[in-house]
């Protein structure tokens, strides 16, 4: 395994009761790479973007983040489950955006962004707030520092949101289309956020429809359906001349 | 354009305000006067009918048994309710983790404690001296494990004499701390599950651990569902410490039929207990009113506020709304 890869997926499989939602995915995510995952909805990919910091159990199959298997350790030659600690603490390196944002209702913006850093990494309030100050700044938000979620809109909670997760410092950041619960008038604002984190080095896998975004910042356009990879490549490539027919008949609808 | 200027420009400016005729409502006045002669009528018979004893009633308000008696009742509410409060936050969570003994321990001491009559708790702690004389700290079992090898061992590291632990007032409080925990536990449960899903998997995605994420993302959040209710059973607790009476214990209700008996004024007495509870309750009402209020921060006042809206008069009724 090359120092290179950030995620490696092998084989993974993944079923809720008998229903098998990932057939076998393999993927691997360089380092500093942004692989957008497309496809239609109950394809699997919002499971398995959960399955990589283990928010899902995968079946089968090995999944691992920066050399380090999800979830499992590997000790003379089995696999022993992770304490609920050791889970907590791989998934302080991956961050991750939800499609409904997830604020917390009862914090400020600035509350919201400090409190991992506080209670998980311990870093003292002022250090914790400084940060916090600096992260929110990035994505546009100065000035409503002190804002309830529900004094913000949807573009501006996702960019708490994201900022929120850029605390923790990760070395990955998992987005599940961040931008689909959006009146199409914000998603602006927060693809210019993403785009900014993507040519700053970051790693990403973003599960979205946004064509534009995996074409203009995309490294790796992945295709899945029906809980298969069944297309990937260079999205500009993909794109233009999809070969799969399930790709070809998605494209011609969203496009 | 001349014949129709005047009207436009009524339109540009504002326009003028509807003079319309209101819908008469007969229905509201014929209500109205029924229930003022109703009213009439009791306030009549309060006045009139010697049996009230007004005088006796006014002069017993304030003296030293109800005094006493009104502080007891305060103490074991606020007991109770923290007793109830702690334990129905810990059976909560135990009744929501996954493991399947802690959940099982929990349904059990929620059914047990729901199942049996406050009354019937407050006298059977209340004669429980009987069971045991004393009360013994000290290594489960010891003095049967030390028989089993030969041994005399004794571990006691404290002796308490039973009935001095279960006083009348430990017995009422532990009485109606138990219940109350196992209707707290409910309350507790529900407002834990009223928080969605997507709060504890971010709180988890920052690798926040469970116990964190319940104490600082998940339970701040069910206090809004939990705190109404609550309210309502620190009322209903209020009520029930005159069960304590037959632990028996002398707290409020207890002294004033002390009085009614002494006095032969029964009836009198039990008024003078109706106007304490009557009082206390609305000063919990008040509380309960501004306690919502501080734990719907950050979220639009709707709902249980309105009750006693009319404290908030001419303020803004939400926190904030969208505002792009």
């Amino acid at each position: 395994m090359s120092d290179d890869v950030m995620v490696l997926a092998e084989a993974v499989h993944k079923s809720f009761g008998r229903t098998e939602v990932l057939k076998g995915i393999d993927l691997s995510v360089r380092r500093g790479q942004v692989v957008c995952i497309l496809g239609p909805s109950g394809s699997g990919k919002s499971t398995f973007l959960r399955c990589i910091n283990h928010l899902e159990k995968i079946n089968a199959g090995r999944l691992s983040v920066d050399g380090q298997l999800v979830g499992y350790t590997e000790r003379g030659g089995r696999l022993h489950e992770c304490k609920d600690s050791e889970i907590a603490a791989q998934r302080r390196e991956i961050g991750m955006v939800f499609q409904q944002f997830n604020l917390f209702p009862h914090m400020t913006a600035l509350e919201n962004v400090c409190l991992a850093p506080i209670k998980v990494r311990g870093l003292s309030g002022a250090d914790a707030r400084k940060r916090g100050g600096e992260l929110l700044t990035q994505v546009g938000l100065s000035d409503r520092m002190d804002s309830y979620p529900s004094q913000l809109s949807g573009g501006q909670q996702q960019r708490v949101a994201i900022a929120r997760a850029l605390a923790m410092d990760p070395k990955l950041m998992l987005f599940d289309e961040p931008t689909s619960a959006l009146d199409p008038e914000l998603v602006g604002d927060v693809l210019d956020v993403m785009k900014d984190l993507a040519r700053s080095g970051m790693t990403m896998v973003v599960v979205t429809h946004e064509i534009g975004f995996a074409r203009e910042v995309g490294d790796d356009l992945v295709f899945m359906d029906d809980g298969v990879i069944v297309e990937q490549g260079d999205p500009r490539e993909v794109l233009a001349n999809p070969r799969n027919e399930r790709t070809k008949q998605f494209l011609s609808k969203v496009l | 354009m001349t014949s129709d200027s005047a009207s436009t420009d009524v339109a540009k400016g504002a326009p003028e305000a509807i003079k319309a005729i209101p819908v008469r409502h007969p229905g509201r006045w014929v209500a109205m006067a029924v229930i003022a002669v109703l009213v009439a009528m009791f306030v009549h018979m309060l006045i009139t009918n010697p049996q009230f004893h007004w005088s006796f009633i006014w002069d017993n308000l304030f003296t030293p048994p109800v005094l006493a008696g009104a502080r007891t009742t305060i103490l074991l509410t606020v007991g109770a309710m923290v007793v109830g409060v702690v334990l129905g936050i810990i059976a909560a969570v135990m009744r929501l983790s996954p493991n399947r003994v802690l959940s099982t321990v929990a349904f059990l001491y929620t059914w047990f404690f729901r199942a049996v009559p406050r009354l019937l708790l407050c006298v059977m702690f209340g004669t429980a001296g009987i069971l045991y004389q004393h009360l013994t700290l000290g290594f489960p079992f010891d003095k049967q494990l030390g028989d089993l090898f030969g041994l005399n061992v004794d571990s006691t590291i404290l002796t308490v004499d039973m009935n001095t632990l279960l006083s009348g007032f430990m017995a009422g409080l532990l009485a109606l701390g138990l219940s109350e925990g196992a209707y707290m536990a409910e309350i507790v449960r529900a407002g834990i599950l009223s928080v969605g899903d997507g709060q504890a998997e971010a709180a988890t995605a920052l690798g926040m651990s469970r116990g964190l994420t319940m104490r600082r993302v998940v339970l701040p959040q069910a206090m809004r569902v939990i705190v109404p209710p609550t309210g309502n059973e620190v009322i209903a607790m209020l009520k029930d410490t005159s069960l304590v009476a037959y632990v028996p214990y002398a707290e409020l209700f207890f002294n004033y039929e002390a009085i009614g008996s002494r006095t032969f004024q029964i009836f009198p007495a039990l008024i003078g207990a109706l106007l304490w509870y009557l009082a206390m309750s609305s000063v919990l009402l008040v509380i309960q009113y501004f306690v919502e209020k501080r734990f719907s921060r950050g979220r639009t006042v709707t709902g249980t506020g309105i009750r006693l809206a009319f404290l908030n008069r001419g303020k803004p009724s939400t926190v904030g709304g969208a505002d792009v």
